[in-house]
């Protein structure tokens, strides 16, 4: 069903998007650079925090910056604090690694009642489980295609 | 007698008490003083947000036997329905309370669903003394329809936020209380809207269709009611309804056509379009509405329940949003006792 | 220098997520699951890593760095051990990240409740 509409549907769909507020996509734009540039700039300053009084180097102190940025989510998560910062930052929240971190927390979380079994463990990739299954397989067929190139131009 | 689609009910179906409880979010709303109990804590001391809307189902219905001064064991029957997969709201209340049940289903148009048959069955002398009852809970409905709790989407201007409550009233067959005189079928109504999160939109079509006809079947016009009230509209869905309505010729006098959505927070409380969930009707009705009635100030009110009828799955198989909304009317009874 | 351009270039990638998320109406599962296919993609084209070192943390806090590291562990084990190196070498960069979300996830669900 429901992918040809009626024109009495489509007639209706016109006066339903009439009397949609819309959404203020230029202030959540604002917003979103405004929190999402903060928080990369926090991880800038967690990198450096990182090379100077420990032993990383540019290339490997990537590593413990996004442990540590995804230890900060989960805690403010934890405390219900994050889907209020999310609401007004939208994707200032949730495009940075934060929000990977934020959606396996808040799941894990929110099943906690169906036991940690079933409830946490399964469920907790609810949400996250998207990004893993689209990143791995865009990798290996990236990656595929990148070797095949290279095999055949002998570089 | 049947009129169309409309059921007018010459037997007595008489609300003999009713009860609405709410939680944390509804007792900061302007409403709070004609709820029975308001429960401070989200989670109702239980250890899942399904056990609390259960336990809200189970305050409101035995507040409201408690209310009627009737017995529980002479209750006859037992008419619910919620939002949560199985109805296990409902079904759970129902073992408690120990009487003989009838699930239903009709999303947040459950409360008047049950309304109207709860009257069908007293008036056509099936039974004498019936329970019906409606709950929803935030946490339980956003998890199960949208995301876990704690989880940051933005969400949009549109969306609604369900009651965290329960309301339920008891009818009887003769007695004091206010009269349920008549009530209106809906048919499942699809407009294409697709979006969970604008469902004032697809709402709407569905309350209108039933207005107009219960205005039609009783051939009233629009001042034969002191207040028209659909269920859980919220700011969109509402607007578009008073829209389409016009349009059908049907213009209430102002005031008169609201939306309980719309009434059970307070502007400045975060609930985006308004309130949804089974309760948003049902509370404003079983408490506010009837407290009003009861207090003299309202004679004649038709609360047209809406609701939403997709699952979690639906939506993720790309359907649209089909839509329904049960209408009761009910009329002031003579001077009866709180 | 990297740290205006770690906040402006991360703050412009969440905005194109934005644009995403409320001209084309994806839900932030479609939305960050493209982000982080893009970030596959420009790696494959080498175009992720110079990025990361003009703009730092701007470009490996965002998810797009998540595509990018499975590509860069995929491409260093297939370069030792050839075309089957693609799938056991995915997961060696992004170790970090989800041993942390999962470790962090789950202790949360150990000591918290939602709040609503």
């Amino acid at each position: 069903m429901a992918n040809a509409k009626t024109k009495d549907q489509q007639q209706y769909q016109n006066l339903a998007n009439k009397r949609d507020p819309g959404r203020p996509a230029l202030k959540n734009c604002i917003l979103a650079f405004l929190a999402g540039g903060t928080i990369c700039l926090l991880g800038q300053l967690i990198s450096t925090f990182y090379m100077h009084f420990f032993d990383f180097t540019e290339k490997n102190a990537g590593d413990p910056t996004v442990a540590t940025l995804i230890f900060l989510s989960s805690l403010l998560t934890g405390l219900g604090l994050y889907d209020h910062i999310a609401q007004w930052a939208g994707a200032g929240t949730i495009i940075p690694v934060t929000g990977f971190a934020n959606a396996i927390t808040s799941s894990a979380i929110e099943h906690r009642s169906e036991g940690f079994v079933l409830g946490v463990g399964g469920n907790m990739f609810k949400l996250a489980g998207s990004v893993i299954v689209f990143g791995v397989f865009a990798a290996f067929v990236i990656a595929t295609i990148k070797v095949i190139i290279m095999g055949l131009g002998g570089s | 007698m049947l009129k169309g689609r409309t059921w007018i009910f010459d037997h007595e179906a008489i609300i003999a008490a009713s009860s609405a409880v709410g939680g944390p979010f509804e007792a900061q709303g302007p409403l709070a003083g004609d709820f029975d109990l308001l429960f401070d804590d989200l989670w109702l001391g239980q250890d899942s947000f399904e056990k609390a809307e259960k336990k809200l189902l189970e305050q409101a219905c035995q507040t409201a036997i408690r209310k009627s001064g009737i017995r529980q064991e002479e209750i006859q029957f037992f008419l619910a329905g919620d939002l949560l997969n199985q109805i296990i709201t409902s079904s759970f209340a129902a073992r408690t309370l120990s009487i003989p049940y009838l699930g239903l289903f009709g999303a947040c148009s459950t409360s008047m669903e049950g309304l109207a048959l709860a009257a069908l069955m007293v008036s056509a002398g099936f039974a004498d003394r019936v329970l019906t009852g409606t709950a929803s809970h935030n946490g339980a409905a956003e998890k199960q329809f949208r995301y876990p709790t704690e989880y940051g989407a933005q969400k949009p201007p549109t969306a609604q936020w369900t009651v965290t409550g329960a309301g339920a009233a008891v009818v009887v067959s003769s007695g004091k209380g206010p009269r349920i005189t008549s009530a209106t079928i809906g048919r499942v109504i699809d407009k294409g809207i697709s979006d969970p999160f604008n469902m004032g939109a697809a709402m709407a079509p569905a309350a209108v269709d039933t207005i107009k006809t219960h205005f039609q079947d009783l051939q009233l016009s629009p001042t034969d009611y002191d207040l028209v009230l659909t269920g859980d509209l919220g700011k969109v869905g509402h607007s578009i309804a008073t829209e389409l309505l016009t349009k059908q010729g049907l213009i209430f006098p102002p005031g008169v056509f609201g939306d309980c959505g719309l009434m059970i927070y307070r502007d400045d409380q975060p609930v985006f379009a308004g309130a949804s969930g089974c309760a948003s009707s049902a509370c404003v009705t079983y408490g506010h509405v009837l407290n009003r009635m009861l207090q003299g100030e309202l004679k004649r009110v038709l609360i047209v329940a809406t609701g939403a009828l997709l699952s979690p799955l639906s939506y993720q198989q790309k359907e649209t949003i089909p839509c329904i909304a049960h209408a009761v009317a009910i009329h002031a009874g003579e001077e009866s006792s709180r | 220098m990297i740290f205006f351009w770690s906040f402006v270039v991360g703050g412009l990638i969440c905005v194109i997520g934005q644009l995403l998320m409320d001209v084309f109406k994806l839900t932030p599962a479609h939305t960050t699951s493209t982000l982080v296919v893009a970030g596959a993609i420009l790696d494959g084209l080498n175009l992720y890593e110079p990025l990361i070192d003009f703009a730092g943390a701007g470009a490996t806090v965002p998810i797009t760095s998540f595509g990018n590291a499975l590509v860069h562990g995929a491409m260093a084990e297939a370069e030792k051990h050839g075309l089957v190196g693609v799938i056991t070498g995915i997961f060696e960069v992004t170790s970090a990240g989800i041993s942390a979300a999962i470790i962090f996830g789950f202790i949360a669900a150990l000591l918290f409740r939602p709040k609503g």
